[in-house]
């Protein structure tokens, strides 16, 4: 029997005490490294103990819960482990201990070195609060806590607030943050009203004791709530510009696990709060999630800045998860519960699994950020030579997040592929098309995103330097590649063992469908992963590995038959004729993508300005001005003219403000005698 | 457990030993077409061993990842081979990876062959890997919603169960969904081989190539494994074709007689096959690279037509 309840509590604890011990240190101005290693490894600490008590409450499945009293009505200090806050609990713990780990070295150089016990204090506080998220039990302390995170990791992006990008980015961030809890308030208090109470427990299902409009309005607020939160398009702004800003560190977390809180959230109410939903809701969800992916894609695509590419990888996975979420509603709506819980462990393996791979590709950036000084790929190149083992830290990340065999990312999107598959013949009308056009969108987004690896990793650490700093670049410290190196080991774990793992969810698929998988998604003694049955299609990510390796005897053996004889000798590369060949002639990165800037021009509506100056014949410029830029649509077309109309909506307000204190006096008393009457007659 | 082992064994050899052979029938049969007289249909195996024995020239620029990617290249396209019936209709390793990993398998080769062709840093490596990746990305849509009619009308994405319930219907093919996957099918495979219209195999101009701009840099034994990876997935593309589309000779068993038959068979679909695609490469000229979308997207509404079929008249 596991000390889960004391487990969980402790590593709260020391979230908490490390927290008080950052601020201390920051006023009494301690600014020495050893205070933020120590406050690393307290955090790394509490991680570990989170991660056990989580993987020994899904395993045991067992569930514990602890409540305080806040001497208010209906709100209590509340946190339940179940198995859906217990495997988000897990992938956070997981997440948070090997950017702990990586956080030692990173603290010494990075912008948050110059204050390190108020970055490590934030740190700490926003962990405390992200494991409290993930558990509370309670609306009002659910909520609390929601918060928390927004303020604790607004403080994290704008570590380096002397640069107005990190200032824009937090403050976007901020404001989108607002929008969506207040929504998600609201969709809250719809179905507390109807259930009669604030507590998670007595939620469940109550869904469906609202009148259908009055669902339908809660669903909705819900879903786009918590979808600002997981940066669903065209919710998604904020991401783009608040996670590159950030620390690698604070990146990492924060599209490995802060916006994971928005799945959370999505994942609590669909499954959880919900009963069975109307078609037209599964479709949205399903929508929003192609929408997301394939669109997160394409403008990752036209990224040149390492950090942004990331971000914006970010949205497109949460649109993998939500084409899993949105095929499980269908399916629960047209009555196939198996099938849910088939979508279901997709969707919840690939957050977990974006988590991982996520967070390790932010801490290569950040890695890359602090040996070749840059966050723009078309000054790095060669990093391959010079810091060797963050990238292959890096390629691991990259192969396992374009969804490639064997790694992690494949069997997720594997799950995926197969609940959409199964759609067609499950669901009737016509409504079963847009499985299979999901399915084909979903393997164009793959597609997509492997091209836009190969050229984050092909341009960034391959062939020569692009700039000086590339050049002198040098390799990170043991501990930032420590923490690579646990995450590229989870990647490999995640996809080769992945038949161990599956069983995880079973707990999560009985209490939401009251279906047990674990016989239907494994076979074959451990070894096949299966889609319901081994009929409808089976892999085995492990068999696959031990094959690649098996095979790579044939290679090896015509290689040492003849290859190893031949003669070689290393020349250069051909340079067309010209005088050796320098970083000017290699492909750079927007380049690479211009293929497919072209073929999306419609909705990319690139423009170019290219300025030659020549003496003689335009044929020999003397100098070149090139400018390539593509058109931000949400940005020009949503919110531009929504920032406008709130920015005329204020100024008309400002009428009202007169700046007499007698006037504003007036304003409280008239609001006092409204909301009286408004009591009495209540 | 040994039997098991030797059908991996005869698969892959048979494998590696066929996969030259259609490319060489595909060469001279384009050659007559042309009235030319054409290599012979044994030279890629002399190429092959001409290039095992050759030395080769390594880039001064190039990593560890040039020197893996024909490695990788073909390690993961013959681990695909293994996971599509040949001659027998259980596969010897579909039970591990359906069709939708061998997609991805190849996409993993495809991965590492364009960081290849980055780790010159020529820019025609550059300029092939974003061509490769490109086309090939446009490409999965239609390829995936072909894989999913066809695994839709089976109701398994497992290779070897598909090709078992075709058998059970041999006229299967003649149904209009059988018929629009196919087209599509075809569509893709002449992208991802890179045929003419979408890509020459048999051209070093900067202008037009696309495989051969990612692969410029390499020689000697590498680039007989690289050639080589390229012949068996042209062969496990055409496979795919012919025994889920045309299954009938799939031997059930591995009795000699049975596989026997069945491999002349194979050879003869095979063969079939591969007139079609030197016909379309004769009777076709080069397209412009940004005409390529458009045929893909061709392909795209034949296999989304497919399914439409399928919904129609299947129920």
């Amino acid at each position: 029997m596991w000390p889960i309840g004391e487990l969980y509590t402790a590593g709260l604890l020391i979230y908490a005490i490390a927290a008080l011990a950052g601020l201390s240190a920051y006023f009494r101005k301690t600014s020495s490294a050893w205070i933020a290693s120590l406050l690393c490894c307290a955090s790394l600490v509490a991680a570990a103990l989170e991660f056990i008590a989580s993987v020994a409450a899904l395993v045991a499945g067992m569930e514990f819960n602890w409540t305080l009293p806040s001497g208010i009505p209906f709100v209590h200090y509340g946190v339940r482990l179940d198995p859906l806050s217990a495997y988000f609990n897990l992938a956070l713990s997981l997440l948070a201990a090997c950017v702990a780990v990586f956080s030692i070295g990173y603290l010494k150089h990075g912008p948050a070195h110059k204050r390190p016990g108020l970055f490590c204090c934030f740190l700490n506080l926003m962990l405390l609060a992200l494991t409290l998220v993930f558990t509370a039990s309670n609306v009002i302390f659910f909520l609390i806590c929601w918060e928390l995170v927004v303020v604790t990791s607004y403080f994290l992006v704008v570590t380096d607030h002397e640069s107005q990008e990190s200032r824009e980015g937090g403050m976007l961030y901020i404001l989108m943050s607002r929008a969506g809890t207040g929504m998600m308030y609201v969709g809250f208090l719809l179905l507390a009203t109807a259930a009669g109470s604030m507590e998670f427990q007595a939620l469940h299902g109550s869904g469906e004791k609202l009148a259908p409009g009055v669902g339908a309005a809660a669903f909705l607020l819900l879903f786009f709530g918590f979808g600002v939160k997981a940066g669903i398009i065209p919710l998604h702004i904020w991401l783009p510009a608040a996670h590159p800003a950030a620390p690698s560190n604070v990146s990492a977390l924060m599209s490995g696990v802060v916006i994971k809180t928005g799945i959370y959230g999505m994942a609590r109410v669909f499954f959880d709060f919900y009963g069975v939903t109307p078609v037209w809701a599964g479709m949205l969800v399903l929508v929003a999630g192609v929408l997301s992916a394939l669109l997160g894609v394409l403008y990752a695509l036209m990224e040149h800045d390492l950090k942004r590419l990331l971000a914006f990888h970010s949205i497109e996975n949460i649109g993998i998860i939500l084409m899993g979420f949105g095929s499980a509603l269908l399916f629960r709506s047209f009555g196939h519960p198996q099938l849910a819980a088939l979508a279901l462990v997709a969707g919840l393996f690939h957050t977990l699994n974006h988590g991982v791979f996520k967070c390790l590709l932010f801490l290569g950036a950040g890695s890359v950020l602090q040996g070749a000084k840059t966050r723009n790929m078309e000054e790095m190149g060669g990093l391959i030579r010079r810091m060797p083992w963050t990238a292959v830290f890096f390629l691991i990340g990259a192969i396992a997040i374009s969804g490639l065999p064997p790694l992690n990312g494949f069997v997720s999107e594997w799950f995926t592929y197969q609940g959409l598959l199964a759609g067609f013949g499950a669901t009737p009308t016509l409504t079963r098309m847009a499985f299979p056009i999901a399915g084909a969108l979903l393997a164009l987004t793959a597609a997509l995103a492997a091209t836009c690896f190969v050229k984050a990793f092909g341009i960034a650490f391959l062939a020569l330097p692009r700039s000086e700093n590339a050049e002198h670049a040098s390799e990170s410290p043991i501990s930032m590649r420590a923490g690579m190196a646990m995450l590229a080991a989870a990647c490999v774990a995640l996809g080769l063992g992945a038949t161990w793992f599956v069983p995880v969810f079973a707990p999560i698929t009985r209490h939401a469908f009251g279906v047990q998988i674990t016989e239907q998604l494994v076979a074959g003694n451990g070894l096949l992963l299966s889609a319901g049955s081994v009929h409808n299609g089976s892999v085995s990510p492990f068999m696959l590995a031990l094959a690649l390796v098996g095979l790579s005897a044939v290679p090896l053996a015509l290689w040492f038959a003849h290859g190893r004889k031949s003669p070689r000798s290393i020349g250069p590369t051909w340079d067309c004729g010209l005088p050796g060949l320098t970083a000017a002639n290699e492909y750079t990165a927007t380049a690479f993508s211009k293929p497919l800037r072209m073929i999306f021009g419609a909705l990319f509506r690139p423009r170019r300005e290219i300025q030659a100056e020549f003496d003689v014949s335009p044929y020999y410029p003397t100098a070149i001005r090139f400018e390539s830029e593509i058109q931000p649509a949400f940005e020009t077309h949503v919110y531009e003219p929504l920032r406008e109309g709130i920015l005329a909506i204020a100024a008309r307000a400002r009428k009202i403000q007169t700046g007499s204190i007698h006037a504003y006096l007036a304003y409280i008393f008239v609001t006092l005698i409204l909301l009286l009457i408004f009591g009495v007659r209540g | 457990m040994i039997e098991q082992a030797l059908s991996i064994a005869i698969h892959i050899v048979l494998v590696l030993l066929l996969s030259p052979l259609v490319t060489g029938f595909n060469r001279v049969f384009k050659a007559r077409v042309q009235a030319r007289r054409g290599p012979g249909l044994f030279q890629p195996y002399r190429d092959l061993y001409k290039l095992l024995r050759k030395g080769m020239v390594i880039p001064n620029t190039a990593s560890w990842i040039f020197t893996a990617t024909p490695f990788v290249l073909f390690v993961t396209t013959l681990l695909a081979s293994l996971l599509i019936p040949i001659v027998t209709a259980q596969a010897p390793m579909s039970l591990f990876g359906g069709v939708l990993a061998v997609v991805y398998l190849l996409a993993l080769g495809r991965f590492f062959l364009a960081l290849g062709g980055l780790d010159t840093g020529s820019s025609f490596g550059g300029l092939g890997s974003s061509r490769e990746m490109t086309i090939s990305a446009i490409a999965e849509p239609a390829l995936m919603l072909a894989v999913f009619a066809v695994a839709i009308g089976a109701g398994s994405t497992n290779l070897s169960t598909v090709a078992q319930s075709a058998l059970g219907q041999s006229w299967r093919f003649l149904a209009p969904s059988q018929m629009l996957a196919f087209a599509a099918l075809f569509i893709v495979l002449i992208a991802e081989t890179g045929r003419i219209p979408v890509d020459n195999p048999a051209t070093h101009l900067e202008l037009t190539m696309i495989h051969e701009a990612m692969i410029l840099e390499y020689s000697g034994p590498y680039l007989a494994l690289i050639e080589w990876a390229a012949f068996i997935k042209q062969l496990v593309l055409m496979t795919l074709l012919v025994n889920v589309f045309f299954p009938f000779g799939l031997s059930p068993s591995w009795s000699p007689g049975a596989v026997l038959f069945s491999l002349v068979l194979f050879i003869v679909k095979l063969f079939l096959l591969s007139v079609v695609v030197a016909l379309v490469e004769v009777t076709n000229a080069k397209m412009r690279l940004f005409r390529v979308p458009e045929l893909l997207a061709i392909g795209f509404v034949l296999s989304a037509l497919a399914l439409v079929s399928t919904f129609l008249f299947q129920g």
